[in-house]
C-alpha cells in the first residue's frame, strides 16, 4: 500500500479545483465543447451513450478499505449503486452528473484517489501483476518502480498531449499476469547473468485495429535509469508519432513503420543525453518512495494448518473454492484469494456499493486492510492468513462472492459494449451472459479447464479479445450485431494474437458456436489434460473452424 | 462524436431526428420543433428530406452550450405519427442498456 | 491575439515579415524557418533581433548551429491537443541551453499555461483575451510538481529527500 504525503495530497486539492473550475467554464460557456473535451478527458471522465463516466485509477490494482468504501459511497451519493472494474485496473462509474463530479473528485482525493489521466492522450494509469508484492515467483516488489514512474508522468509538462495514450505495465515474474506484451510499454523486472536486478523494456504493444505485440528494445536497463529512460521513449513518440490519423497515432504504429532497432536507436540517442541528468534515481529517492509501502505484519505461521485439511474434507463446496480461487502467498502460512465478479448471469466486472462495503469490511478482518483489482475484472483478498480461510468462504459465498469460476469458461472478460459505450458497434454484456448461462454446469466448466474468453464491442478491443483463448469482437453489418470468432490469443509470458476463425456470425449464434468450440475441444484434446490452448497451438483452427461452419 | 456540419452532403433514407447529449448530466436529447431540446423522441422534430434536416441539424450545432455532438439519427414514424428508434443503437439511447443493471440495494 | 510575457500583457515589439517581404534593419524581426534556413548565415549577421518561427514537424537540432544568434524563437500549437512542441522546447532549454525568449503560437488557451511554462516557454500569444487577464493566477495553479523540467522547479521526489518530513510549501 502507498501511502499519499502532503506533496501529493496538495497536488490532487491542486488538480480538483482545476477540474472545477473548468467545469465552471464549461457550464458558463466559456468553454466549448471542443476545448473541453480534451480537458475532461485528461480527468477521466468521458461522455457514452447516456451520461457521463468517471473512471477511477487504481494505481497498480491496490486499494485500502478505506478507499473501497469511499468508492462504495461515491457510487451511491453520485451513481446508481455500483461500479465497473475495467481491464486496465479501473474502476468506472457510469451515471455520473458533470456539475457534480468535482465533488465527486473531491471526496476521492481525500482518500489518495483520482481519475487523472485515466483518458486523453497522455500516460495511463500504470498497471502491473494484481498479486505484486505477494506472489512467491517475484523477484521484488514491481509496485515501488510502478509508483515512481507514476508520480513522473502525472501531469508531466511535455507528455500531456501526446499523438494518442500511451499504457505502461509493469511485472516482476517469471509468469505475466500483466499482459505486459500488449502495452504500449511494458518493463519486466529480471536478473542478469551479473546477478542484479533491472528492466528489460518493450515497446509498440497495443490492440485495436493493428494488434501487435511489444518488441524488446533493451534487454537490461539498470533500475537507477528507469525514469530517464520513459522520458526518451516518450519523447521519441511525441516528436515522431503520427498525428494525421488516428488510427495510426499508438507507439506500436512508429515502432512497426520504423523497425524496432531504428526506434531503439532514436531512443538511445535521446536517452544518452538525458540519463545522467536530474532523472537519474538516487538510492535515497527510491528509498523514500518504497518507505511509504506499508507491508502487513505478517504472523509467524505453518503452511496448510490442519484445520484447513479438515475443512476441506468435510465440505465439498469448501474444497471446490479452495482449489480455484485460493493460490499460494510468499509468507508461510498465507494466502492470495481471488473473487470473481463473473457471476452467472451477470456483467463482467460490476460490484455493488453493498459488496464494495461488506467485501471492505473482510479485507480489514482477513487480508490487513488491502484488496486488488487485476486486468482480468475480478478482485483478490491479498494476505488471507490460511487458518481464516473457512471462516472468509462462507461470508464471500453470504454476498455471492465465493464463485468458483476463475480462470474457467464464464470468467469473461468484456467491455461495456453498445449497452454503455459510444464507440461500440455491437453488446458485448450480453454475450456474455448468455455464455455464462448456457456453461452454469460447473462441473462442465472444470472439465473445460482453463480456458479464456475475452468479448469487445468494437475493433477499440477494450475487451483485449485479440488475446483470448476465444476472442469475440462484436462488429456492425447492415444495422445488425455480427461478431468475430478468434482463437488461440493469450497474454501472459507466451503472449500471442488469436486467429480468426471465419465470417462473423450473428449475435443470436454467438454462444452457440462457443458452445460448438467447446465440443470440438473436447473431442480433439490429448488425454490427460491438454488444455484448450493447447489443443489449439497443436492442431490450428482449422478443426474448428470446420466444426462452427459445418452446420452454418 | 460526429458533427453534423462536418457530414458534408446530407442524404437521408427516411426521417430523421437530431440528437445529442445534454451538457451539464450527459441525457440523451432530441431537437424539437421550438429549437429546445427535450428527451422525449415523441416531442422531436422529424425531418424528411435533406435540406430541413441539414437546417436543424445546423441550428443544433450552434448550441454548444447546452447540448454534445449533435448528429442525424434514423427513426421509424409508424402510423398514427409515433415516433421509433430506427437501429438498435439509438434504441439503446433512448432505452438505456438492455441488460438488467445491478439493484443498488442488493447484495 | 493579446502577448503575455512576464505575467504582463505586452506588445509585440517584433515586425512578422512575409518570406517575400523586406526585413528592416535594426528592427526586431521574426521570420519562417524556411526563409532562415535559406539564408541563415547573413540573417544572423543582419543588424537588429532576430527570431524564427519554427514549425513543430522539424526536428529543432537543425536550428542548433544558430541558437547564438537568435532573441526569439517562436513555436507552434497548431491545436492544442498537438504537443509536439513542448518536446521541441525541452529540447530547446535543456539540450541546446537556449537562453533567448521563447514564444508559444497558435491555440494557446489557459489550460495550457501551467505546461508551457514548465516546458521553457516564456512568450505566450493567447488565443482568447479573457484567458491572457488570468494569466499569473493560472501560472500559480500548482504549487507542486512531480518531475524535473526545464523551469528548474524541485520536484517533490527531490524535496522529500531535502527536506524529509516536512510539509510542501
Amino acid at each position: 500500500m502507498y501511502v499519499y504525503d502532503a506533496f501529493d495530497r496538495r497536488l490532487l486539492a491542486e488538480r480538483v479545483a482545476e477540474f472545477r473550475d473548468q467545469v465552471a467554464r464549461r457550464l458558463s460557456g466559456e468553454l466549448t465543447e471542443e476545448e473541453f473535451k480534451p480537458l475532461r478527458l485528461m480527468n477521466g471522465v468521458y461522455l457514452q451513450l447516456h451520461a457521463y463516466m468517471l473512471r477511477i485509477a487504481i494505481p497498480y490494482g491496490t486499494l485500502s478499505t478505506l478507499q473501497l468504501r469511499k468508492l462504495a459511497e461515491i457510487a451511491r451519493k453520485y451513481d446508481r449503486g455500483y461500479g465497473h472494474f475495467t481491464t486496465r485496473q479501473n474502476i468506472q462509474f457510469h451515471w455520473i452528473k458533470l456539475a457534480e463530479l468535482p465533488d465527486a473528485m473531491a471526496e476521492l482525493a481525500s482518500v489518495g484517489m483520482h481519475g487523472m489521466q485515466t483518458s486523453g492522450n497522455n500516460v495511463r494509469n500504470i498497471t502491473t501483476d494484481q498479486w505484486a508484492g505477494v506472489a512467491p515467483d517475484e523477484i521484488e516488489d514491481p509496485r515501488i518502480w510502478a509508483e515512481l514512474i507514476r508520480q513522473h508522468v502525472t501531469l508531466h509538462p511535455e507528455f500531456s498531449f501526446m499523438p494518442r495514450k500511451f499504457k505502461i505495465a509493469l511485472g516482476a515474474s517469471s509468469r505475466d499476469r500483466a499482459a505486459l506484451r500488449i502495452h504500449d510499454m511494458a518493463l519486466r523486472l529480471h536478473r542478469n547473468a551479473a546477478g542484479e536486478t533491472g528492466f528489460e523494456v518493450m515497446v509498440g504493444g497495443g490492440l485495436g485495429r493493428t494488434p501487435y505485440l511489444a518488441q524488446t528494445i533493451k534487454p537490461f536497463l539498470p533500475k537507477r535509469d528507469v525514469l530517464s529512460y520513459v522520458e526518451a521513449v516518450l519523447r521519441t513518440y511525441n516528436q515522431f508519432g503520427r498525428r494525421d490519423n488516428i488510427w495510426k497515432a499508438r507507439i506500436k504504429i512508429l515502432v512497426h513503420d520504423l523497425g524496432a532497432e531504428a526506434f531503439a536507436k532514436e531512443v538511445e540517442a535521446e536517452w544518452q543525453g538525458i540519463k545522467d541528468g536530474a532523472l537519474a534515481l538516487d538510492p535515497a529517492m527510491v528509498a523514500e518512495i518504497a518507505s511509504r509501502f506499508r507491508y502487513p505484519d505478517y504472523e509467524k505461521l505453518d503452511d496448510s494448518p490442519p484445520q484447513l485439511a479438515k475443512a476441506r474434507r468435510d465440505d465439498r463446496g469448501f474444497d471446490t473454492w479452495m482449489a480455484n480461487c485460493v493460490a499460494n502467498h510468499k509468507v508461510p502460512g498465507y494466502a492470495v484469494v481471488t473473487l470473481s465478479l463473473k457471476p452467472q448471469g451477470g456483467t463482467p466486472g460490476d460490484c455493488t456499493a453493498v459488496q464494495m462495503d461488506k467485501l471492505a469490511d473482510f479485507a480489514d478482518r482477513y487480508s490487513f486492510g488491502e484488496i486488488r483489482v487485476g486486468h482480468e475484472q475480478n478482485l483478490a483478498l491479498p494476505h488471507v492468513a490460511q487458518r481464516d480461510l473457512p471462516a472468509l468462504w462462507r461470508e464471500l459465498d453470504a454476498i455471492g462472492l465465493a464463485q468458483t469460476n476463475v480462470n474457467l469458461i464464464t470468467d469473461i472478460i468484456s467491455c461495456p459494449g453498445l449497452d454503455y459505450c459510444s464507440l461500440a458497434n455491437a453488446r458485448s454484456i450480453p454475450i456474455a451472459q448468455e455464455i455464462t448461462q448456457r456453461f452454469r454446469d460447473l462441473d462442465i466448466q472444470r472439465d473445460l479447464g482453463r480456458l479464456h474468453i475475452n468479448i469487445s464491442g468494437c475493433i477499440n478491443a477494450c475487451g483485449h479479445h485479440h488475446v483470448g483463448h476465444i476472442g469475440i469482437l462484436g462488429v456492425e453489418k447492415n444495422g445488425e450485431e455480427f461478431y468475430q470468432i478468434t482463437l488461440g490469443g493469450k497474454a501472459d509470458e507466451n503472449a500471442t494474437l488469436g486467429t480468426l476463425i471465419g465470417p462473423a456470425v450473428p449475435y443470436a449464434q454467438v454462444a452457440d458456436v462457443v458452445e460448438d468450440i467447446a465440443a470440438a475441444y473436447l473431442e480433439l484434446r490429448q488425454p490427460p489434460q491438454e488444455l484448450f490452448i493447447d489443443t489449439v497451438k497443436r492442431l490450428g483452427v482449422e478443426p474448428f473452424r470446420e466444426r462452427v461452419y459445418a452446420a452454418r | 462524436m460526429t458533427s453534423p456540419l462536418d457530414q458534408k452532403k446530407i442524404k437521408i433514407a427516411g426521417p430523421v431526428v437530431i440528437t445529442a447529449n445534454r451538457v451539464d448530466d450527459g441525457a440523451v436529447v432530441y431537437r424539437s420543433p421550438d429549437g429546445r431540446w427535450t428527451t422525449e423522441l415523441g416531442a422531436a422534430a422529424v425531418a424528411i428530406d435533406a435540406d430541413s434536416a441539414r437546417a436543424l441539424a445546423e441550428a443544433a450545432a450552434e448550441d454548444d452550450l447546452n447540448a454534445i455532438g449533435p448528429y442525424i439519427a434514423p427513426v421509424s414514424v409508424l402510423p398514427g405519427g409515433h415516433v421509433r428508434p430506427g437501429n438498435l443503437r439509438e434504441l439503446i439511447r433512448l432505452g438505456g442498456p438492455t441488460i438488467e443493471l445491478p439493484t443498488p440495494l442488493d447484495s | 491575439m493579446p502577448l503575455v510575457e512576464n505575467g504582463q500583457i505586452v506588445q509585440d515589439r517584433y515586425l512578422h515579415v512575409e518570406d517575400d517581404g523586406p526585413i528592416p534593419d535594426r528592427v526586431p524581426a521574426i521570420v519562417s524557418a524556411q526563409r532562415f534556413l535559406a539564408n541563415a548565415d547573413a540573417l544572423v549577421r543582419r543588424d537588429g533581433s532576430l527570431a524564427v518561427w519554427w514549425p513543430n514537424d522539424r526536428r529543432i537540432a537543425e536550428l542548433a548551429p544558430w541558437l547564438g544568434h537568435l532573441a526569439l524563437v517562436a513555436l507552434q500549437f497548431p491545436k492544442f491537443r498537438d504537443g509536439r512542441a513542448y518536446s521541441q522546447a525541452r529540447l530547446l532549454r535543456e539540450t541546446y541551453g537556449f537562453g533567448g525568449t521563447l514564444r508559444a503560437t497558435g491555440d494557446v488557451l489557459r489550460d495550457q499555461f501551467h505546461f508551457l511554462i514548465r516546458a521553457g516557454f516564456d512568450s505566450f500569444e493567447v488565443k482568447k483575451p479573457a484567458d491572457a487577464r488570468v494569466f499569473a493566477e493560472a501560472a500559480a495553479r500548482y504549487s507542486v510538481v512531480y518531475q524535473p523540467s526545464a523551469d528548474g522547479r524541485v520536484p517533490a521526489l527531490r524535496r522529500r529527500v531535502q527536506r524529509a518530513g516536512t510539509d510542501p510549501g
